[in-house]
C-alpha cells in the first residue's frame, strides 16, 4: 500500500505491506535507526516517536496507520549542532548512560511537557510510566526534564 | 514481531466500516486505537485476514453534555477521556478511571470503543462503565440498538456484539451529587490491575465495578444492595467477591484477590471525591 508520511518536516513515501511496523518503516526504510526497538510488546517506550505531535510506541502502530500523518522521531529534533533543550538537558544532567531508552525517553518528556509545561516531580515520574530504563535509576532523567520545563 | 500477512482497508464512514466488516465475515476485524488488537497480532494470538480501519471516523470522537447523561462517541482516545472537562465535572469517575489506563502513548491511541469492545476483565474501562450504569449503543447492518452495559460481557473477551456490529456510543449516567473511588492495585507503573475497582455512592445508592476478578468485568450487586439495606461500609465491602470467580494466575491467587477486592472496595466507597 502507498502511504506518504511527513518525517521530521519532509514529506516521504513508502510502498509498505499493511503489517509492516511504524518503528519497521523508520529504521529500515527511512533509515532513521535512532528510534530503538527494546522489548517490541509495547512495553518498554525506547520506540516512542511524535505522530502529530503526541508520543506513541510506533511497536504498536501500523506503517499504514500514519498515512497522511506527520512523524517526528528523535533525529528531527536538533537545528543543526543545536541540540533541543530536553536533549541538552539530558545531557547536562547525565540523564543517560548506555542511551538505549534516551530517544523514547527525550520523545515522551517533550510529549509530557507540552501536555504540562509545569509539572511536578510526581507529575514527571507518571508521566514517563511507558518508558523503562535499565540504567539510571530515573533520578536523572527525572532532574533532565524538571531542567528543561524550567527553561 | 510482525504480524502474519493481512488485508487493510480504511473505512470513510461507519456505514462503510460495517459493511466491509460483514462482505468479509468472521475473518474481518475494526481497527481502533489497535493497542490490544496489534499485540494480540504479533503474538499470533490473534491471525484476522482483513482489518477495517474506524480509526479516522472523527464522527465518532466527542464527548457531548445530554442533560441525565454524557455521550461519548466511540472513537474518542483515552486520553480526551481523561482530560474532558464535561466529564470531570459530571463523571469525574470515569476521567480518572482513564488515566490510569497504560501510559500516555497508550492513551493517545487507545479508544473506549476498542477497550469496551475487547471485553477484557482486567481493562478499567469495562468495569468502569458497568459501574456507572452505562449503555452501549451498537451499529449493524440491520440498525442501532442499545446494550446495557450489565448485559453486555457474556465471557473471557467476548461480548454481546455480533462481529460486524459497531460500537459506536456509549452513554454515562451523570454522578451529581454522589462521591466516587477508583482503586487500581498493581506492582509496576503502567501495568494492568491485579485487581481494580471503581465506586460510586450517593446516600444509600452506589455502583461497584471490578476489574480482573473473572472472565468478565463484575458488577458487585451484592455490596450495592448491602449499602442500600442500610449496612456499614465496612459489612457490604465484605460481600465484595459475592458475584466474582476470581481466577489464580502470577501475580495473585484466587484467594488473595478476593481479600483485594474487600479491602478495595471499601477504600473506594470511603473515599470522600466528589
Ligand atoms: C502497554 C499497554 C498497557 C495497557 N494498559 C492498560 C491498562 O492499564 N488498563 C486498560 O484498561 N487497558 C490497558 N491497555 C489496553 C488499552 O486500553 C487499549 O487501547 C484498549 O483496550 C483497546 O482499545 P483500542 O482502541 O486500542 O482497540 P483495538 O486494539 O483497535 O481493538 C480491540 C478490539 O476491539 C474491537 N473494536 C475496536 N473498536 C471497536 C468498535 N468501535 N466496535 C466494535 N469493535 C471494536 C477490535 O476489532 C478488536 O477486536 C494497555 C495497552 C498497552 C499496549
Ligand atoms: S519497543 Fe516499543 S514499547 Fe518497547
Ligand atoms: S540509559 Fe541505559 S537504558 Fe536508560
Amino acid at each position: 500500500m502507498k502511504i506518504t508520511v511527513t518525517v521530521n518536516g519532509k514529506t516521504r513515501e513508502g510502498d509498505v505491506e499493511a503489517r509492516t511496523l511504524l518503528v519497521q518503516w523508520v529504521r529500515e526504510s527511512l533509515g532513521l535507526t535512532g528510534t530503538n526497538i527494546g522489548c517490541d510488546t509495547s512495553s518498554c517506550g525506547a520506540c516512542t516517536v511524535h505522530v502529530d505531535g503526541e508520543s506513541v510506541k510506533s511497536c504498536t502502530m501500523l506503517a499504514v496507520q500514519a498515512d497522511g500523518c506527520s512523524v517526528t522521531t528523535i533525529e528531527g529534533l536538533a537545528n543543526g549542532d543545536t541540540l533541543h533543550p530536553m536533549q541538552q538537558a539530558f545531557m547536562d544532567n547525565h540523564g543517560l548512560q548506555c542511551g538505549y531508552c534516551t530517544p523514547g525517553m527525550v520523545m515522551a518528556a517533550i510529549s509530557l511537557l507540552q501536555e504540562n509545561p509545569s509539572p511536578t516531580e510526581e507529575d514527571v515520574r507518571i508521566g514517563l510510566e511507558g518508558n523503562l530504563c535499565r540504567c539510571t535509576g530515573y533520578h536523572n532523567i527525572v532532574k533532565s526534564v524538571l531542567a528543561a520545563a524550567g527553561k | 514481531m510482525i504480524p502474519a500477512a493481512f488485508d487493510y482497508k480504511r473505512a470513510g464512514s461507519a456505514a462503510e466500516a460495517i459493511s466491509l466488516v460483514s462482505e468479509y465475515g468472521e475473518d474481518a476485524k475494526f481497527l481502533a486505537g489497535g493497542h490490544s488488537l496489534l499485540p494480540l497480532m504479533k503474538l499470533r494470538l490473534a491471525q484476522p485476514a482483513v482489518l477495517v480501519d474506524i480509526a479516522r471516523l472523527t464522527d465518532l470522537s466527542y464527548i457531548r453534555d445530554e442533560g441525565n447523561h454524557v455521550a461519548i462517541g466511540a472513537l474518542t482516545r483515552h486520553h480526551d477521556v481523561e482530560n474532558s472537562s464535561v466529564l470531570r465535572q459530571h463523571v469525574p469517575l470515569l476521567a480518572h478511571a482513564a488515566s490510569h489506563v497504560g501510559s500516555p502513548q497508550v492513551r493517545h491511541r487507545g479508544t473506549i470503543g476498542g477497550s469496551i469492545a475487547h471485553a477484557d476483565p482486567a481493562s478499567d474501562l469495562p468495569a468502569t462503565t458497568l459501574a456507572l450504569g452505562a449503555t452501549y449503543v451498537a451499529q449493524g447492518p440491520n440498525g442501532t440498538r442499545e446494550i446495557a452495559a450489565s448485559d453486555f460481557y457474556t465471557g473471557f473477551l467476548e461480548s454481546a456484539l455480533a462481529p460486524d456490529e459497531m460500537l459506536t456510543e456509549i452513554r454515562v449516567p451523570k454522578t451529581t451529587g454522589a462521591t466516587w473511588g477508583f482503586q487500581k492495585f498493581n506492582r509496576r507503573a503502567q501495568d494492568w490491575a491485579i485487581v481494580g475497582v471503581a465506586a460510586w455512592r450517593r446516600g444509600n445508592e452506589c455502583g461497584v465495578g471490578l476489574v480482573n476478578m473473572g472472565s468478565t468485568p463484575v458488577l458487585a450487586t451484592s455490596v450495592a444492595s448491602a449499602i442500600a439495606g442500610g449496612a456499614s461500609v465496612a459489612d457490604a465491602a465484605r460481600l465484595a467477591s459475592e458475584e466474582a470467580e476470581p481466577q489464580a494466575d502470577m501475580n495473585a491467587t484466587a484467594e488473595y484477590r478476593r481479600h483485594l477486592a474487600s479491602v478495595l472496595v471499601r477504600r473506594a466507597l470511603e473515599s470522600q471525591s466528589a
